[in-house]
């Protein structure tokens, strides 16, 4: 028996990566990741599509081989350990459940794999179902079951043989929104019980943003920022992760002096700029911005422009308002105006706090390793 | 105003809507009229023709027909057709699936280079490449003479006009018959499942035969079953290159008529064969269910 068939304990492990590299032909799809998981950690790997989150999860997973680099699990180098060694659990997109079989054998075949007794895969099998909470679903057939109860089925089978690291990729995309969002609490609620390191890819910056403890953010087969959710909202490093990550305009600054002008006016900031490059970024937020009526707060940053539009949303409304180089930036708030609501066509003030005023690099800057 | 119609049981526009999906069935009938016809005539009819024929005799009404297909010559046909057909299918199975399970994992154009050589003897007319075996594997043939001249015999293997050439002759006809629908239900097996099998600790060759064979067994049933039954039938091929020993049911049939001409033999033959294939094809589903040959995921 392996040991990470043992029962009870099974304790979760480190992953360490380092100045891994995955090259097809002139396209690189890694370059040089290096990246520390902690024990027990929840980390997703979120970027567009041809990022590398994929094909990084595909290497920990010893479906894909780098050209160089290392990947360690605590103490052991497994770069050249074949999959069905490393004793990681994995859900497919797609679920991957054989067909086959029906739910308990699915659950019960990491079992048989590792040489269990007959009634003691009936126990787990039971107990994992009853954890996902599809007590009494082992007699179904796999066709029978519904997107969201194949999806549990599928992370009950990755969990039970007690593997030490969890990967999942994307495997919400295809619930519909309702579900999506019920199972990400699920999952992480799940992690927490069990205490696996989990690594998950998405591409739905929301979803990465609800269930992680980190966040590593891949563009173009780099690692661009790791941070925890908040850090990463709230201080992108790039302009790059700031248009990615939440709903953002941005509008063009120059920097002269480590001080940040737009339209002319110096802008207060309440941290030092990450870059000294002359043009960069001022990224907006909707909901940090506020339509100013009346008399301004000396400590607000102010831009002036013209209202465009106001759009009610249900919980919130968004009023367009037009700048003076002709962008368009959106400003989100909870409660209407009540009188004194600016009309379509008036000049309106927008006020910014100065820890919410957020000046980004427009060239993507390399994570510190 | 609406509610209030369909409250009375007729929804609005319920009577077109209803006529509208009847003449859309009628429409798609018409469309098949051709071809169900042509199975009526040239299929149906004929073979309802040829079992009435097999009842009748000189005088009139008759089962001797059938009487006489219980002479043991007709039995030793019938076990070597069978015979002839499992050997056939067997091998079939064993050179098909290696060669199906690789051609399902190359990229797109190596694996179409290898589907057109698979097809490639469906080019040649079926004559010409029984005469070719024929040539390759007589007495003096090339076979037999690179055998001979690198040693490993001393003289000449009978590979012709016995049951080895007519298995050989019938398994490269055949191949295709079984290499495409293997390919076909391979290709429809997602890699995910070997991953998936991969990361619950299961080594390639145990998921190979737990995860990737059971997936395949709807094309390997369809590749059986048409080897099978086409085998069963078949006349050309064990006829040149059996050499008269390999006596196969449609051989039967063929000297009912040239030699006796007798319809009604000929017939009862006909009949029995079908009526056999018909029962292998009910085995199968049986065993199988034939719902799994269509069903997927």
């Amino acid at each position: 028996m392996t040991p990470e068939a043992g029962r009870g304990g099974a304790a979760s492990l480190p992953i360490t990566i380092r100045r891994l590299t995955k090259r097809y032909g002139k396209f690189t799809a890694l370059d040089h990741i290096d990246l520390e998981i902690k024990s027990g950690e929840f980390i997703t790997l979120l970027g567009p599509s041809g990022s590398g989150k994929t094909t990084l999860l595909m290497m920990l997973g010893g479906f894909v081989q780098p050209d160089s680099g290392s990947i360690r699990f605590g103490d052991q180098e497994v770069v050249l350990l074949p999959p069905h060694k490393r004793g990681i659990g994995m859900v497919f997109q797609n679920y991957a459940l054989f067909p086959h079989m029906n739910v308990a054998a699915n659950l019960g075949y990491p079992l048989k794999l590792r040489g269990c007794r007959r009634d003691e895969i009936a126990d787990r099998v039971a107990k994992a179902l009853e954890l996902v909470e599809l007590g009494g679903y082992g007699e179904r057939g796999v066709h029978q079951l519904s997107g969201g109860q194949k999806q549990r089925v599928a992370l009950a089978r990755a969990i039970i043989f007690e593997p030490r690291i969890l990967l999942m990729d994307e495997p919400l995309s295809a619930l519909d929104k309702n579900l999506r969002e019920k199972m990400q609490l699920e999952i992480r609620r799940l992690h927490d019980r069990l205490g696996l390191t989990s690594v998950y890819v998405t591409h739905d910056q929301r979803e990465a943003l609800t269930m992680s403890d980190r966040i590593a953010v891949l563009n173009r087969g780099r690692l661009v920022q790791l941070d925890q959710p908040r850090d990463l909202y709230e201080q992108p490093a790039s302009r790059f992760i700031a248009d990615f990550i939440g709903e953002t305009h941005c509008v063009p600054v120059d920097v002269h002096d480590g001080k940040a002008l737009l339209f002319g006016k110096v802008l207060q900031l309440d941290r030092p700029l990450r870059s000294a490059a002359r043009a960069q970024s001022l990224a907006l937020r909707p909901e940090k911005l506020h339509l100013l009526v009346g008399d301004v707060p000396p400590q607000l940053n102010v831009i002036e422009g013209k209202l465009r539009q106001h759009v009610f949303q249900g919980d919130s409304i968004v009023s367009y308002v037009t700048l003076a180089d002709g962008r368009e930036i959106a400003v989100r708030r909870s409660q209407g105006f009540g009188e004194r609501a600016p009309e379509p066509g008036d000049s309106v003030r927008i006020g910014i706090a100065p820890r919410d005023t957020i000046i980004v690099p427009d060239d993507e800057p390399t994570a510190p390793t | 105003m609406t509610m209030a119609h369909s409250e009375a049981g007729q929804g609005l526009n319920a009577t077109a809507l209803e006529r509208s999906a009847r003449n859309e069935q009628l429409r798609l009938l018409f469309l098949c009229a051709p071809a169900l016809l042509l199975i009526g005539i040239v299929a149906l009819a004929p073979m309802g023709w040829l079992s009435g024929l097999s009842f009748v005799g000189k005088d009139g009404l008759t089962f001797a027909n059938y009487e006489r297909l219980l002479h043991p010559s007709y039995q030793l046909t019938l076990l070597s057709t069978f015979q002839l057909a499992f050997v056939v299918t067997a091998i079939c199975l064993v050179l098909g699936y290696p060669l199906a399970y690789l051609t399902a994992q190359m990229r797109p154009r190596a694996a179409s280079l290898v589907m057109l050589c698979v097809l490639f003897p469906f080019w040649t007319s079926l004559l010409v490449r029984t005469y070719a075996w024929l040539v390759i594997l007589q007495r003096k043939g090339i076979v037999n003479t690179w055998l001979e001249n690198l040693g490993l015999i001393d003289e000449p293997l009978r590979l012709v006009y016995n049951f080895t050439g007519t298995t050989i002759g019938m398994v490269h006809v055949m191949l295709p018959f079984m290499v495409l629908p293997l390919y076909a239900a391979m290709k429809s097996i997602s890699p995910d499942y070997l991953q998936a099998a991969a990361s619950l600790g299961a080594p390639p060759v145990k998921a190979f035969w737990q995860v990737f064979v059971p997936q395949s067994i709807p094309g390997v049933i369809a590749g059986l079953i048409v080897v099978f039954v086409l085998s069963l039938g078949f006349y050309v091929t064990p006829a040149l290159l059996g050499g008269g020993k390999v006596m196969m049911w449609s051989m039967q049939v063929e000297r009912a008529m040239e030699v006796y001409a007798d319809w009604g033999a000929a017939s009862a033959l006909g009949v029995v064969l079908l009526v056999m294939t018909i029962g292998v094809l009910w085995l199968i589903s049986r065993l199988v269910g034939i719902g799994s040959l269509i069903e997927r995921d």
